[in-house]
């Protein structure tokens, strides 16, 4: 059976350009760029060609700016607790939202046991923060404002560039976890005028377990692993080379394509969108219905659950993820949707479509064919629906 | 993650749909913990001579409904008592640990369905459409519970102070 893959929030394939590279690598250099010596500087060229590419791609003013680590987790781990330590003396309030990835949410948990305190903001029903809400939050003690770019389960857009006026007037550092955006959308750290940004090489056909943090020249961020010197002394370890050599050849890919890649999959997005509407009575779209990422779509399917679904479509070949509580070792309803406003039963029954560029319209077309007669099964076994009819 | 019976049970459920002139009615869990289980029973003779369910959850919950069905159809209503939520797992060919809980709700559902019949024939009026509206609403408790032992945690709580596991991404609610 040919799999229909509609889960590239989860990790995308590799590009085959991207595959290359990393073999190439792979085939010629194996020296470690922190020695002198031939092997080693061909490392070191390796490491610093990957910098100016992911550097170009959100517009960094200088390389040096960007800092390689383990993925999106270790970068939204690092600039959090980073900027907790060395602000330390200067105060210990940091302001966020209800809707961040866990990274973001259990770096805050992790601060909070050490005495920092934390302002968690609401969002309104498409996920938008209000940006006079985050000025109001800040206090003589707030050192740092994390608020996404692009959730990662709606796909809203947060006004990060509002935010970020906000947070130069007070005085006070901005990290945005764009990990969802960077690759798919363009993304300028200049224009946004933020501090600090984190990205994943697995959103835009790179690998998995390699993405950066921009720093701002000058922002005092303290290292997440000490050791040697290397990233500039602010990430020690020895470089994950093959994965960092990926993640530039996906990043300069992601410059060059991405004006076409976003407007076709947006175009498959909504063609998505609008088969399941016409469809499938009784549900709902989560997220902001224009500041929205192109490539994702979240659909709560009233009645039912989300992990039933997931397997359903999964016997048909077509991969997506579910948002239940059920799903995936999560006990518990998504906390994004619930912060939108969704019923604890109708955000059970969410599940949640990425496409990426080998998608097809006969891949979407494939999803509007068998989806309403699954959710009608499951709606007929369903305890819920009987009553919502009966009534 | 699931055993093939399980997968089995969940795609080909057995006995699926509702007795409008059901002799006994069992309704437990909601939809905000995850999972919502109807069983219907006719009683034939002491026996259960038909048994359908509705149910509302994840693949577990879908195939722990199934087979309960299975397992308790032409029994006595004292054999169907000592039918256990452990018994349908194992027929199962076991659950994920993490669904023990939340989804293994069966024999709960079964047994409230003869309960329900008893009640029922010993003269008592039980309205159920309103015992079930109450249900549904019902906030699903305030608390946080360890998934594997049912003791209550801290918000948040990276591992059960109790048992000593590993609370997979978040707690249960």
């Amino acid at each position: 059976m040919g799999v229909i893959y509609l889960d590239h929030l989860s990790g995308t394939p590799l590009h085959p350009k991207v595959k290359e590279a990393m073999i190439h690598h792979i085939n010629t250099v194996y020296g470690n760029p922190v020695s002198d010596h031939r092997m080693g500087q061909a490392a070191s060229q390796a490491l610093e060609k990957a910098r100016e590419q992911v550097a170009a791609l959100i517009n960094a003013g200088d390389p040096t700016e960007i800092v390689f680590e383990s993925g999106g987790t270790e970068s939204v781990n690092h600039a959090i607790k980073g900027v907790a330590i060395g602000l330390r003396e200067k105060g210990r309030h940091i302001i966020t939202t209800n809707i961040e990835h866990k990274s973001v949410l259990n770096s805050l948990r992790t601060l909070r046991l050490l005495d920092y305190q934390v302002t968690s903001l609401d969002v309104d029903a498409h996920g938008l923060v209000d940006p006079a809400a985050v000025e109001k939050a800040i206090t003589p003690d707030t050192i740092l404002i994390s608020i996404m770019l692009a959730n990662n389960e709606i796909g809203t857009l947060e006004p990060i560039a509002d935010i970020a006026k906000i947070a130069k007037k007070n005085k006070v550092l901005l990290h945005t976890d764009a990990v969802d955006a960077v690759g798919v959308i363009p993304v300028d750290v200049k224009s946004l005028g933020v501090d600090l940004l984190s990205l994943a090489a697995n959103q835009f056909y790179g690998p998995p377990g390699v993405g950066a943090l921009y720093i701002k020249k000058g922002t005092p961020v303290w290292p997440l692993l000490d050791g040697g010197m290397q990233e500039n002394k602010k990430r020690a370890g020895t470089e994950n080379l093959i994965g960092i050599v990926g993640l530039g050849m996906a990043a300069e890919l992601a410059k060059q394509e991405m004006a076409e890649r976003a407007p076709r999959l947006q175009a498959l997005r909504d063609r998505l969108q609008e088969g399941l509407v016409a469809r499938i009575p009784d549900i709902v779209i989560n997220g902001h219905p224009t500041l929205r990422l192109p490539h994702l779509l979240s659909v709560s399917f009233k009645y039912i659950e989300g992990e039933s679904l997931m397997l359903m479509l999964d016997d048909e070949g077509i991969c997506v993820s579910t948002r239940s509580a059920c799903a995936s070792g999560s006990l518990r309803a998504s906390h994004v949707l619930i912060s939108t406003g969704l019923d604890f039963a109708t955000a059970q029954g969410t599940l949640l479509f990425s496409l990426g560029r080998d998608n097809t319209e006969a891949d979407v077309d494939k999803v509007i064919q068998v989806l309403p007669g699954i959710v009608q099964t499951l709606r007929d076994m369903s305890p819920l629906y009987k009553k919502e009819q009966a009534g | 993650m699931y055993s093939q019976t399980v997968m089995d049970h969940f795609k080909n459920p057995r006995n699926v749909g509702e007795i409008h002139d059901a002799d006994g009615v069992g309704e437990v869990g909601n939809p905000v913990c995850g999972d919502m289980m109807n069983i219907y029973i006719k009683v034939k003779d002491n026996r259960i001579d038909d048994i359908k369910f509705k149910t509302f959850g994840c693949g577990s919950a879908i195939a722990v409904s199934s087979m309960i069905t299975e397992m308790a159809k032409g029994k006595t209503l004292e054999e169907a008592m000592k039918i256990t939520n452990k018994d349908v797992a194992e027929a199962l060919d076991g659950l994920p640990k993490n669904k023990l809980h939340c989804s293994n709700l069966g024999a709960d559902a079964l047994h409230a369905a003869i309960k329900n019949y008893l009640d029922r024939k010993a003269g008592k009026v039980v309205d159920l459409e309103k015992a079930r509206e109450e249900h549904v609403k019902a906030p699903g408790g305030e608390g946080c519970y360890c998934p594997y032992c049912q003791k209550e945690v801290a918000e948040e709580a990276p591992f059960c102070l109790f048992c000593g596991t590993e609370i997979p991404h978040e707690h249960d609610h």
